[in-house]
């Protein structure tokens, strides 16, 4: 159910048109409030939902690229980019926007475990093969960070800096680095082999079977449909109303 | 010598005979194995590190076909026949080295659910056995956990329970006590010596052996070279030499 709203807000955040400020208020006040009630700790929250920056920030030439009105150059010895109004409304826009749902998005992972969200996938009617993919991936990521660590691990126990000279080329350990990673994928592929071995050896026959989830309570679908609908009301306001 | 008994006696839980195999780079694995095992049986397989025991093990849940025969309760198995290979592979139970490759499932309970889901046994089935199989192995209240959090014992037992679930005549496992510490490995033997299925190890933990398993079978460059009491094998200082084995 909460995977339901969060996807909802973002859907409804995204579609509120650039500009339309009390509508991304509300939004941020939506979000910072649930923040708030569900314990996690807003620091926290804050400085994971920081992640999302690097991505905001492919939006900034939008700042220079919009026509409108200027507001500042800026002088690059080549050439000038001139700052418009209508840029950096946009620009704030798109920040507000991919901020607001990606916390959104981390109030959902810190809140509900990897298997509340499988298991929501899987009532959502998502196809049992995609649910299936994510579910092995979700399994399977900490086995990969660990052989990952243990490969690091492995190459600094026999790093030892001595004298001048040592480490080698920048080329050399691009190499090193290289054969890591491709070692790894091989031994990942060599695992998903066995892992099929092991599902074969139990009968597996490459049909994927439905497991039995706990259907939607009445209380959660009417949480459910109230929050959907103040949604989109905030989404539909702001495109006509504001 | 113990083929023979079997023959005459009931249905062999697993007849193997003449079974020869080679990867498709050319490496020859299996050089004519053959042995069988009565029902209830508890064999162990040693043999250097690459004589064929992981590859051999394959063959008797018919993930790999080589020439040769293998049946398991009288079963034949045989390549490309789904329905005599679900047979095999209900009776077979195989259990891997490397327990995270036996859970691939994202909790401990749909992991030993999933052998039960794919016999198309109904929902109350599932669960009974489910339980059954975890109580068995000492993990009741570890349904619910993640494969990722358990300790090396703990996933090594429920790497068992995922085929106990199925109910096998007969449980395969891979180099069962390796990379156990002394409790867990304890925790394994008593376990292995409880149960009363068709056991067929690969090892190379030599006291587990005397401990819990009367029969040795020794395999090396894929061929079965000894087969017969563990003490006496394994009071053969120059045969256990010969094939790069020591007892201490």
């Amino acid at each position: 159910m909460k995977l339901v709203i969060v996807l909802a807000l973002i859907f409804a955040t995204t579609s509120i048109p650039p500009g339309k400020w009390p509508a991304f208020g509300a939004m941020l006040l939506i979000v910072w409030t649930a923040a708030a009630v569900s314990g996690v700790g807003l620091v926290r929250i804050f400085l994971r939902s920081l992640i999302a920056l690097p991505f905001i920030l492919i939006a900034l030439p939008t700042v220079f690229t919009k026509p409108g009105v200027p507001v500042f150059d800026l002088s690059l010895g080549l050439f000038t980019l001139t700052a418009t109004v209508a840029g950096v409304e946009f620009f704030a826009s798109v920040f507000v926007k991919s901020w607001t749902s990606v916390t959104a998005a981390v109030l959902l992972t810190s809140t509900t475990p990897g298997l509340g969200l499988l298991s929501a996938l899987r009532s959502l009617k998502l196809p049992e093969i995609l649910v299936a993919v994510v579910m092995l991936m979700y399994r399977y990521l900490f086995v990969l960070v660990e052989e990952a660590q243990r490969m690091l691990r492995a190459r600094a126990a026999r790093s030892a800096a001595v004298g001048r000279g040592s480490g080698g080329s920048l080329i050399w350990r691009a190499r090193i680095a290289g054969g890591m990673a491709g070692s790894l994928f091989i031994r990942t592929l060599d695992r998903s082999e066995r892992i099929y071995m092991a599902m074969l050896a139990r009968g597996y026959d490459g049909s994927i079977k439905q497991q039995v989830t706990a259907p939607l309570g009445r209380l959660a679908a009417g949480q459910m449909a109230l929050s959907l609908a103040l949604f989109a009301a905030i989404a539909i306001s702001a495109r006509w109303l504001l | 010598m113990n083929s023979a008994a079997v023959q005459k006696d009931m249905v062999a839980a697993l007849e193997i005979s003449n079974l020869s195999f080679s990867y498709p780079d050319g490496w020859q694995a299996l050089r004519g194995v053959t042995f069988g095992l009565r029902p209830g049986e508890k064999v162990a397989i040693l043999g250097p590190n690459g004589a064929g025991k992981s590859t051999l093990l394959l063959h008797l849940n018919g993930l790999l076909h080589g020439s040769g025969e293998v049946s398991i309760m009288g079963h034949r198995v045989v390549e490309d026949d789904k329905k005599a290979l679900g047979l095999v592979r209900s009776l077979v139970g195989l259990v891997f080295q490397d327990p995270d490759d036996q859970l691939f499932s994202p909790t401990v309970y749909e992991d030993v659910a999933f052998g039960p889901l794919y016999m198309g046994l109904p929902r109350d089935e599932i669960d009974e056995r489910v339980s059954h199989a975890l109580s068995l192995v000492g993990l009741e209240e570890y349904g619910s956990r993640m494969p990722f959090h358990l300790s090396g014992g703990e996933k090594k037992r429920a790497a068992i329970a995922t085929v106990l679930s199925m109910r096998p005549q007969v449980l395969v496992l891979d180099e069962p006590s390796a990379g156990l510490d002394p409790r867990a490995r304890r925790g394994l033997i008593t376990l292995l010596d409880q149960l009363d299925q068709t056991i067929l190890v690969t090892t190379h933990d030599l006291y587990m052996v005397k401990e819990i398993f009367p029969r040795v079978i020794i395999m090396d460059a894929g061929a079965v070279v000894a087969d017969g009491h563990t003490e006496a094998i394994l009071s053969d200082h120059a045969l256990l030499e010969a094939h790069g084995l020591e007892m201490p």
